[in-house]
Formats: C-alpha cells, structure tokens, sequence
C-alpha cells in the first residue's frame, strides 16, 4: 500500500518532465536544434550564467558575512538583526521587485536584476549559515589558535572549512530558485531562460519551442544540482566527541561597530524597508485610484481554496513518500524519495509547460481546470511536504507501532490511535508550507489558471503590467501577511539560535 | 630554582559576572620539565583557569608569566596563537575535515611540512598506519593520540590538558593515560593537566594543585596531599577517609583506636590540645575476633572492637564498615582489606591503625 502510494507520487513527479520531452521532439530535431543552436539562445544562455553566478556570490558573502556578525560578534542589538535578517524571506521575489521598480521606474537591466535577486535570496544563505557557524566546535577554532593562527586565519582555514556545507546548500538553494524566477526579471525587463520560454509560450503560442527551451532550462538545474550536491554532501563533518559545548568568544567590534551596524542597516533596508515602505506608499495613495476595483476578497477566496487544494494533496502525497523511505528502505523507495525531491529543482514554468503538454494531448477536459493547479502546486512544492512529513514521521518510531501491535491492535488501528496522532502536528507544518508558497505562486498559475479565475498573485500581476501600483498594492500586502508567518516563525528560531551562542 | 619556561600564574581574578568571579586569586606555578596537575570539581573554575593560560579568557586582575614573559597582567595580553603554548582540549577536537597527517601539520610552515617533523610524530604516538584516516575513522584513544602530536609539533613549551581522558572508556582510559603521560615524561615537556579525577590526577603528576571555590587550596606532591590534606573536605575529596577526634601529646593522638604516632614534620598549632585526625582506611588493620583475649587488648588501648556492617567487595580489595561497640551512635570506620580478608557482615572484629597521622581542621 505505502510503496505503492509512493509509487504514485514519484509518476506524478516524472508526468510534465516526460511530456516536456515529448513535446519538444513534436516539431522535430531539425527544428528544436535551429531553435536551440540560434544566436539568441547563446544570448539567453549568457544572461542567464552570469546572473545566477553574480548573484549567488553577492548572496553568499552576504549571507555568510551577516551570519557571521549576528553570531560571532560583539554587535549591538544581535537578536533584532537576527530577526530582521530573515524577514526578506517572507516577500515573494517580484513584490520585492514591485517594490524597488514602481519607485524607481528606471531601474532596469542586469544590475536592477542583481540587485534584487541577491535582496530576496541572501536569506537562504543567511539561515543555513547561522546554523552552519552554531555547530562549529567552538574548540576547534581555539586550538587553531593555539597552533598559531590569527583570528581571520582561523575564519578562513576552520570555521569557514566546517560551515561550507551548510553554506553551499545555501547557494544551490539561491541557483535554482534564480533559475526558476520569472516575475521579478520580467518586472526589471531582463531576459532569462525562463522570461524567453515565457513569452515563447504565452505570447508566441510556441508549445514546441517553448518545451525545448525548458529542457536546456532543466538541465542548467541538474547542472547546477550536480556541480554543487557533491560538494554539499563531500567528507562527513562530524564532530569527534560529543562532551559539553561551550559558548564561542564574541569577536569585539570595536572601531569597526559603527561601520558594521551602517552596513547591516542599509541590508536590511534594501531588502526590507523599501519594498515595505513602497507597498505601505501605494496603499495609502491607492484609495484615490479610479481603476474598478476587482473583489479582492473573491481573489483571496480562489487563492485559499486552490492553495488548501494543493496542500493536502502534498501532503497527502508525501506521506506514503516518506513512510515508505523510512519504513521499508531499499533502493526503490530511496529513488523514489529522490524523485520527489527533485521539483526542488524544477521551475514552476517547467511543471506547468509539462502538464499542459499532457492535458491538451490526453486529459483535455483537465486543460485550464482548478484540478490541474492544484496537481501543479503540489508537484512543485511536494519537497516541502516531504521534509515536513519526513521530521514527523521521525517522531513516530517503528518501535511504537511494534508495541501497538503485540498489545493485540491491528495495523490501521494502531495508525490511527497511535501514528496519526503522534505526527499530527508535522502534517500541520507541512500543510501550511506548502500552503504558504502555493498562495504566493505567479509563474505557472499565470500558464494553468483556469479561464476567469484569479488569484491574488495574478491579479497582482495584471495590475503591476498596467501600471498601476496603487490597485496592486492591497494583493502585495495580502501576500506578503501570509507569507511573513514562516518567516517569522524561522526568525524567532534563529534569534533562539542567536541567544544560545550567547557567551 | 626558576627556569625560562617556568610557568607562573600569580593572584589570577577572572570571572563572567562581576558579583561572583570564577577565579578569586589563583597562584599556581608550574616548573619547567614537571606535570602538574589541577584537580578540582566541576564548576570550580579550572577550566576557566586553564583558558585563562592559553589565552582564550582575559584575566581581569593578576599576572600569568613563562618565564620573563609576561602573557596577561590585564594590561600586556598575548594573543594565544603567540603564546607558545599548546593545548589539548577534551575529546580532542580533531579537523573533522582533514586527515590525520593534515591535522597534525595544522599549525607547521610550508618549509615544516617538508621535513620529517610529522612522521617523528606519527612514530612517536604510535600512529604510523593512520596517517591517512580522518578523525571519524579512529577510535577515542587513537584521537587523544592524534591532537596530542598536533600540538607537540610546534614544539611548545607548555602543554595544557584539559580533562583529555575523561571520554575515554573506562577500560582503555588507564592505559592511554599512562602510555601519554610516559611519553610526555620522555619528551621532557612541562604540562598542565587538569582533571576532576583524584585517581588521575594522583598518578600521573608531580604535583597536585586543588582547585576549590576559584583558590589553589594545596599545591604539593601526590603523597603530601593524600598523606596531609589542609582540611577535611579535601581529605575525603581525595580518597575514603576516617576523622577521628583526638586529644593531642607530644607527637602522637590519643583516639578511639588508640595512641597514633603524628607525622614527624606536620605543624599544628602549638598548644591546641583538641582536634581531629585523619586516618585513611589502608592505614587500618582488621581481624576477626572472638576470643576474649581479643576484648582485653581493646580494653587495654590497642584497638577497638567492633562489628563489621557492610562489606563491598572490588575484586582486588574490600571496604568494610565498622560499628564500634563501645560508641554504637558514632559513624562507622572504614577499612580497606585485601580482597581474600573480605569479612562477612555481623563478624565481631578487632581494629588497629598504623602509621603516622596528620591532623585536620
């Protein structure tokens, strides 16, 4: 039963990327690779790399260099940072955009899309590094020292050495999410891979080319996943011992103090004051706008239910995933755990390309229908279930079940008394996660969205390319409201993180 | 007698809160080429204090000086990486990322790691064939060995152990301490070792430091501790101990158990007639009795005759508490007895001491 519902979900994972194939060989290979092998493929190729290799750097010393003064520094007020830090996460990347954009028309290009990207994404570096520095072994820095090394020696020979696992996570987590972003690139006229299979397909009616492209924008996922998964998981870092840890030693600030605070001052007001700020501007001056204005609770309405939708299908889905991976391991269900895993490096554009491939061929009554969203969203985000399922399902150990079981209760009676119980509230985390990024989703609800239908993040849309802001604030915000509680629930673990390293 | 690479540490104050420091005057030398240990309870700042030596905690008052060379007087600070003085902390705390050659050549010039320097070491500790593992790979033993020669290789002139075998295993913590503390005797090399294990910290140093509420409370050989300890509690920190009241001659005690020789060059207060003694249960002799022969050498000042209590047995040696006959309400004694000598409880036994005895306070 679980294998098989795993079985099921990993089919439902694979579904866009076979018919993505399929529909890319429609018009041929003499097509596809005139299509692949023109200049402006090279063109997008090019704006693609440097974009994502720029701005996942800039995220990198960001993150790493804010992480490390949060937590290893004298700096003032540390747990107000660590906190504020984290908040950008909780913007979706093309509210962030909206929000430099609509106060500065004139940002445009490569560097507003640098810009903004390394704004909305240094967080994923931030958190995996604040964790990374919290397990270093404070010891293993002080016999450094001890061996003769000077502070920034130290940083750079151990603590950086014993993080960069967390971090390097941290930047695939960056590459991929720069590989899959649409709304914000189109918002600062930037063309990516993604933009161009975008506007192939929704403007040029191009299904064939569009899949093409997709397929090159795939395999710069798998690239990116194969260039950095191996050194994310190389060596196993391990601590040798596991006696008391002590608290680290603060580096004293000094002189430097002022200087640090300015620049984490002037991060987090880029990342989080001005798209705020903007959105806080265009509500205000928003009521005197003459657009109709759309019924934004219907919006919300559509978006809570296809997101709710999607939710328990995802977690739903997840479930025989992770309990098959977990209870009854072996090669299959461990592949089949991977495969579900793997929408992490999927673009929401590629999933919807796939599925609508697949209805407009096979299931056309499917085509443009709530249903088929809602299996976008839960393909898309079934890695957050997993990981979600996956800790919950931890809480439940076999052993409890065993027990259930010799005190004469039969299996499904044992799940239900026992195992549903215990890992209840890992299933409400995992709900809400998937929930939260379905709520925020533009890209492929844009492609799947079904005729007269609209969510709060289209209509959003349809405002922002009209230019007007003040009628697209309201969704921003609404957005942004239900999408700051992760954030924030990250946020005070980090400043929990941030207390502990307290010394 | 002083040398170069005396360690000093005068009147050291350090502490976290200021209401209630950690460290409240430590005087500690440590000479050149002995192993000293510091032995203390958790909590009783001698991680602090060795800290303090390395360089990883300021101290706020006092002076910690090698030598001529000053390291910390609250105003000259040496930053630990000059210091010239190695550490080993607990567990070790091997590069998980790095090898066991690699870690070791850690702290070495490029020109270092060319020479011999870490196969010396390797050869040294005896780890030849795990040059290439990495620290998961080597059991807790085999990791004491590796950090020990990490930070041997820069040659330092002290070398600081902290708690180094206390994740060990029971079974293996024995050996791996003593073949360690032979090699550093080899080496020459002056340490300081700091433990809250009595047992090792008696066998393995040349002298002994307690650390107690932030004060060194006695600096002195493993035998002048145990033998003469400044106060009762450090008595029974250092081992089972029986306080005895004793009424003071010339030099000897009258107790229960009879007249005790003092130690001949033990200084106690002249003209204090009153006080306690300290016998340690090693020191008592023990035969069962029945006869009545027995009962008259008690009566007569030779023993004291009593009940055996409780025996626990160890295998190689026996514990036996006492009951007094005479004096039912006082604490039992405790006798350590040959394994073989264990005695049943309820056995009617005789009791003697021999041996000098130190007073208390």
């Amino acid at each position: 039963m679980t294998v098989l519902g795993a079985a099921l979900a990993a089919a439902l994972v694979l579904l866009p990327l076979v018919f993505l194939v399929i529909q890319a060989q429609q018009s041929g290979w003499d097509a596809t690779s005139r299509l692949l092998f023109r200049h402006n493929t090279a063109v997008l190729l090019w704006n693609t790399v440097r974009l994502v290799v720029v701005s996942t750097a800039l995220c990198a010393v960001l993150g790493v260099g804010a992480a490390w003064c949060v937590q290893r520094t004298t700096l003032p007020a540390r747990r107000v940072w660590a906190v504020l830090l984290v908040l950008p996460l909780g913007i979706p990347d093309f509210v962030i955009g909206f929000g430099w954009v609509s106060l500065e028309p004139s940002l445009q290009g490569y560097w507003a899309a640098v810009m903004i990207m390394t704004l909305s994404l240094y967080p994923l570096v931030y958190l995996p590094a604040v964790a990374g520095l919290a397990g270093v072994d404070p010891a293993l820095e002080e016999v450094a020292r001890s061996l003769g090394l000077g502070p920034w020696q130290v940083f750079w020979r151990v603590t950086l050495r014993q993080m960069l696992p967390a971090v390097l996570g941290g930047c695939l987590l960056v590459t991929l999410g720069l590989l899959a972003e649409y709304g914000a690139f189109e918002i600062v006229q930037y063309q990516t891979f993604t933009v161009a299979i975008f506007t192939e397909f929704k403007l040029g009616f191009d299904t064939a080319a569009a899949c093409a492209l997709s397929l090159v924008l795939v395999a710069l996922g798998i690239a990116a996943l194969a260039g950095e998964l191996p050194l994310v998981r190389r060596g196993r870092w391990s601590r040798s011992g596991a006696g008391a840890r002590r608290a680290v030693l603060r580096v004293k600030l000094g002189g430097w103090t002022i200087p640090v605070l300015l620049g984490l001052f002037a991060l987090c007001s880029m990342a989080l004051g001005v798209p705020v700020g903007s959105l806080v501007y265009w509500l205000i001056r928003g009521g005197s706008t003459t657009l109709p204005s759309a019924s934004i609770l219907t919006d919300a309405a559509h978006t809570a239910e296809l997101s709710a939708g999607a939710a328990a299908l995802a977690t739903a889905l997840a479930i025989p995933v992770t309990a098959a991976a977990m209870r009854h391991r072996n090669r299959l269900t461990v592949l089949i755990e991977r495969l579900a895993l793997l929408p992490q490096a999927l673009p929401g554009l590629v999933v919807a390309l796939g599925l609508v491939s697949f209805s407009v061929r096979y299931a056309l009554p499917l085509y443009q229908s709530a249903l088929e969203l809602i299996v976008a969203y839960a393909i898309l985000f079934l890695p957050l279930a997993v990981v979600g399922v996956r800790a919950a399902l931890a809480h439940a150990p076999a052993r409890l079940e065993e027990v259930g079981r010799s005190l004469g209760r039969r299996p499904a009676s044992v799940w239900l008394r026992v195992t549903l119980p215990l890992i209840a509230p890992g299933l409400g985390v995992a709900f809400l996660l998937v929930f939260i990024s379905s709520s925020t989703e533009l890209t492929a609800t844009l492609l799947l969205r079904p005729t007269g239908v609209d969510t709060l993040a289209t209509q959003f849309w349809v405002y922002t390319s009209d230019f007007a802001y003040g009628a697209a604030a309201p969704y921003a915000g609404l957005m942004v409201l239900i999408s700051a509680i992760p954030a924030y629930l990250l946020s005070r673990r980090m400043a929990s993180i941030a207390r502990r390293g307290q010394a | 007698m002083s040398s170069d690479s005396d360690l000093w540490v005068l009147d050291l104050w350090k502490g976290y809160a200021a209401a209630d420091p950690v460290l409240r005057g430590v005087n500690l030398s440590v000479p050149a080429g002995t192993q000293v240990a510091v032995l203390g309870l958790s909590g009783c700042g001698k991680t602090t204090l060795l800290r303090a030596i390395a360089g990883f905690e300021r101290a706020q008052r006092g002076r910690i000086a090698l030598g001529t060379r000053t390291l910390d007087d609250g105003q000259t600070y040496v930053t630990p990486e000059r210091r010239g003085i190695g550490y080993v902390p607990q567990e070790g705390a091997l590069f998980p990322n790095l090898n066991v050659q690699a870690n070791i050549a850690f702290g070495l010039s490029r020109a270092q790691r060319r020479t011999k320097i870490v196969q010396e070491l390797l050869e040294l500790v005896g780890i030849v064939p795990l040059a290439r593992r990495f620290p998961h790979q080597l059991s807790g033993g085999e990791q004491q060995r590796v950090a020990l020669a990490r930070a041997l290789a820069r040659k330092p002139e002290v070398l600081l152990l902290d708690e180094p075998f206390s994740s060990l295993d029971a079974s293996l913590r024995v050996t791996v301490r003593e073949e360690v503390s032979a090699l550093l005797r080899r080496q020459g090399a002056t340490t300081m070792l700091v433990t809250h294990d009595q047992e090792e910290a008696l066998s393995l140093a040349d002298t002994v430091a307690v650390l107690r509420d932030g004060v060194i409370v006695q600096q002195g050989t493993p035998a002048e501790l145990y033998g003469r300890p400044v106060d009762a509690q450090l008595a029974s920190f250092l081992g089972e101990a029986n306080l005895l009241e004793a009424t003071f001659e010339e030099n000897a005690a009258q107790t229960v158990l009879g007249r005790l020789e003092l130690h001949p060059d033990h200084t106690r207060a002249p003209g204090l007639k009153q006080g306690v003694v300290i016998v340690r249960p090693e020191q008592l002799l023990v035969r069962s009795s029945s006869a009545d022969g027995d009962r008259r050498e008690s009566a007569a000042g030779a023993g004291l005759a009593g009940t055996v209590e409780q025996c626990r047995y160890y295998g190689h040696d026996a514990l036996l508490h006492i009951r007094s006959q005479q004096q039912p309400e006082a604490l039992p004694l405790i006798a350590r007895v040959h394994g073989e000598q264990a005695l049943a409880a309820g056995t009617a036994v005789l009791v003697t001491a021999h041996g000098p005895v130190s007073t208390v306070e």
